[in-house]
């Protein structure tokens, strides 16, 4: 039973972080048509950022502006450099460049920061808390990861439902001749859509670093359970991506709990194989139907 | 709302005139000389270089046969697949556990080979049934998920997968009948090496042959007409699914002989081996060196081989160190890739017969 607890716990805050990534790439999915399968070594790239900042004796709050703030200056310029060449065109153009994105940066990050193993801080204390004589799995910074997903939705809902420039890049991302007819600069939007979603991407990468290693590889996992993530949801749907995340973290902090970790990513094959084939359009889709 | 229908990155290169009025009339027999013209040279080549080169082209042998495999499946069919480092995974461990850690399994090499592409093609259904129903960037996301999600395989079985160290492989012996046909024409022996090279070659040139058939006959021609406009090829009475079943079984089985020729050559299989940086590696070969084409396909996996030794002189030259002067020719295949798509995304092959069109028009 306290086995069963602590799994759950544990699943729920990988869940809340798989959430967050995928709600990045739903972000740039629905504006532009691109999965961006660079998104983790974007992250990966912030995050190592503000590992540097860390450890040149700056606090952990600094460190987290910095990279939130390089991942929106990243993601725009990524969008207007490579990106928007291949927008509209043949679908695998778009996914062969969002992959070169991903080995360049890789290899970056090793050239300039190294391949080894580093530890990253945690902001909040990394003991679990005990109830009564038990310690369970749940931890300060658990919260601080729930809390920071939650927050980061709250305002990208607020932003798309209650402002101006929310309207205009929906508008942007329903129908860009209309759009464009009405007034809207669509490029702009395509730009910003990136850049936001870049955001919550170095943000994901960041609280996965909490406490744990990185090195130039440790998110390719990540992109993987972020991507079957937003799939289960649907892959065009924000509240999908959040369901598929804690889903998908629930999942496999079982797998990994009671059959062995080295299946992790073989379940996450399988479910996203299962969603495919049995309800392509995910669970929370708007579309009626979806070619997948 | 429904997407629209994919294109393929490349398109087929037009029907050329005969030009050439000595190449033999059937395809077959052009594709054989072909071959037989390439053998001469590859043993010329393998001959004259150093023991190193020799290595070198061995590896190269292995990355083209995966190459030339998943370029069929990418450029004619228009399924990109990220997942060929898993399934050479496969080929690679269904070898090492048929030949034995000693070499001491009873089976001859070329059967092991045979039943390691069979093995892999079988995988290869398995995934290309799921994938024919896929497209475009679910396609990818889940064959990126087979990439990850097989090492992890062995490392779960490793009472007979042998977990983080790998499966160690026996190296064939030099069978007598090529050592005495090699020191009859050369005079010399032949060391283990030199004959892995000869081995990769060989099959490499067999699958070409099998290949360029395949892709010059109906097989072919109905995974363009597929990858091209989906509807019209369906409302010609093309099976959708079938055909692309197919194409990734023939992929796949590229893929696993490509796997059992890495396992005798490296002589070991380790998950390491078969990270996701070896199936974008093979992504990136077939789309430089144009995809579609089994020339790009060679020519891009040479560029696998011989450009990381260069880029990483490069580096150490202008005071990288070691680790870090590694990492140079992954962030160049990098850059190509982004570079190509975006200036030349029919590769080197589309390039080079983009000039020499132009070259025959002012004539």
């Amino acid at each position: 039973m306290q086995q069963f607890l602590n799994v759950t716990l544990t699943g729920l805050g990988q869940g809340a972080v798989y959430a967050a990534f995928a709600l990045a790439l739903v972000l740039i999915w629905r504006s532009t048509r691109i999965v961006n399968f660079a998104q983790g070594a974007m992250g990966m790239f912030t995050t190592y950022l503000a590992l540097t900042l860390i450890e040149a004796g700056q606090s952990y709050w600094v460190g987290l502006v910095v990279a939130l703030v390089a991942g929106l200056v990243l993601g725009a310029v990524i969008e207007r450099l490579v990106i928007r060449p291949v927008e509209g065109g043949p679908e695998l153009n778009a996914v062969i460049v969002t992959l070169g994105l991903f080995v360049a940066l890789q290899a970056l990050a090793a050239i300039l920061f190294g391949s080894t193993f580093r530890s990253f801080p945690a902001p909040f204390d990394l003991r679990g808390f005990t109830v009564g004589d038990v310690n369970i799995a749940f931890t300060a910074n658990s919260i601080y990861v729930i809390a920071a997903v939650v927050v980061v939705m709250l305002a990208l809902v607020a932003l798309f439902r209650f402002t101006d420039l929310g309207l205009q890049m929906r508008a942007a991302a329903f129908s860009q001749e209309v759009s464009r007819l009405l007034g809207v600069r669509v490029g702009r939007m395509l730009t910003l859509g990136w850049a936001l979603a870049a955001v919550v991407g170095s943000l994901s990468g960041l609280l996965i670093a909490g406490g744990s290693l990185v090195f130039p590889a440790y998110m390719d996992a990540v992109i993987v359970y972020g991507f079957v993530a937003a799939v289960l949801g649907g892959l065009d749907s924000p509240g999908g991506a959040v369901v598929g995340g804690l889903t998908i973290g629930l999942l496999l902090s079982y797998v990994s709990g009671y059959l062995g970790s080295e299946l992790v990513a073989l379940a996450a094959l399988a479910t996203l194989v299962a969603v495919l084939l049995v309800r392509p359009q995910g669970l929370f889709a708007s579309t009626a139907a979806r070619r997948v | 709302m429904v997407q629209q229908t994919d294109r393929p990155a490349a398109r087929p290169a037009p029907v050329r005139r005969r030009r050439f009025a000595w190449r033999p009339r059937s395809t077959l027999a052009r594709h054989g000389l072909a071959v037989l013209l390439a053998l001469v040279a590859v043993v010329l080549v393998l001959e004259l270089t150093s023991p190193f080169r020799n290595s070198q082209l061995a590896t190269m042998s292995y990355y083209a046969i995966a190459a030339a495999g998943l370029t069929v499946l990418t450029g004619l069919n228009g399924q990109i697949s990220l997942g060929h480092g898993a399934l050479m995974a496969v080929g690679a461990y269904t070898t090492g556990l048929l030949l034995g850690p000693e070499g001491d399994g009873t089976l001859p090499l070329p059967l092991i080979m045979l039943i390691a592409a069979g093995v892999t093609a079988l995988v290869g259904a398995v995934v290309g049934a799921a994938a024919a129903r896929l497209h475009g960037p679910y396609l990818a996301g889940a064959t990126l998920a087979l990439a990850v999600a097989v090492p992890g395989l062995a490392i779960y079985f490793d009472h007979t997968l042998g977990g983080e160290q790998g499966l160690r492989i026996a190296s064939p012996d030099v069978p007598g009948w090529f050592d005495a046909t090699i020191y009859f024409l050369f005079a010399h022996e032949t060391p283990s090496a030199k004959y892995l090279a000869y081995l990769g070659w060989g099959t490499l040139l067999l699958v070409l042959l099998l290949l360029a058939n395949l892709m010059a006959g109906r097989a072919g021609r109905v995974w363009r007409a597929v990858r091209d406009d989906e509807v019209a090829a369906e409302l010609a009475g093309i099976r959708l699914g079938q055909v692309r079943v197919l194409a990734f079984v023939v992929s796949a089985a590229c893929a696993g002989l490509a796997g059992a020729v890495l396992g005798v050559v490296v002589r070991l299989a380790a998950p390491s081996g078969f990270t996701i940086v070896l199936s974008l590696g093979l992504l990136t070969a077939v789309v430089v060196g144009g995809l579609g084409s089994l020339v790009g396909a060679l020519l891009g996996s040479a560029l696998l081989v011989f450009l990381p030794p260069a880029v990483t002189n490069l580096g150490t030259a202008a005071g990288l160190d070691g680790t870090q002067a590694a990492q140079l020719a992954p962030f160049v295949y990098g850059v190509v890739l982004i570079l190509v798509m975006l200036l030349a995304p029919s590769g080197a092959v589309g390039v080079l017969k983009k000039v020499w069109g132009r070259r025959r028009r002012k004539r």
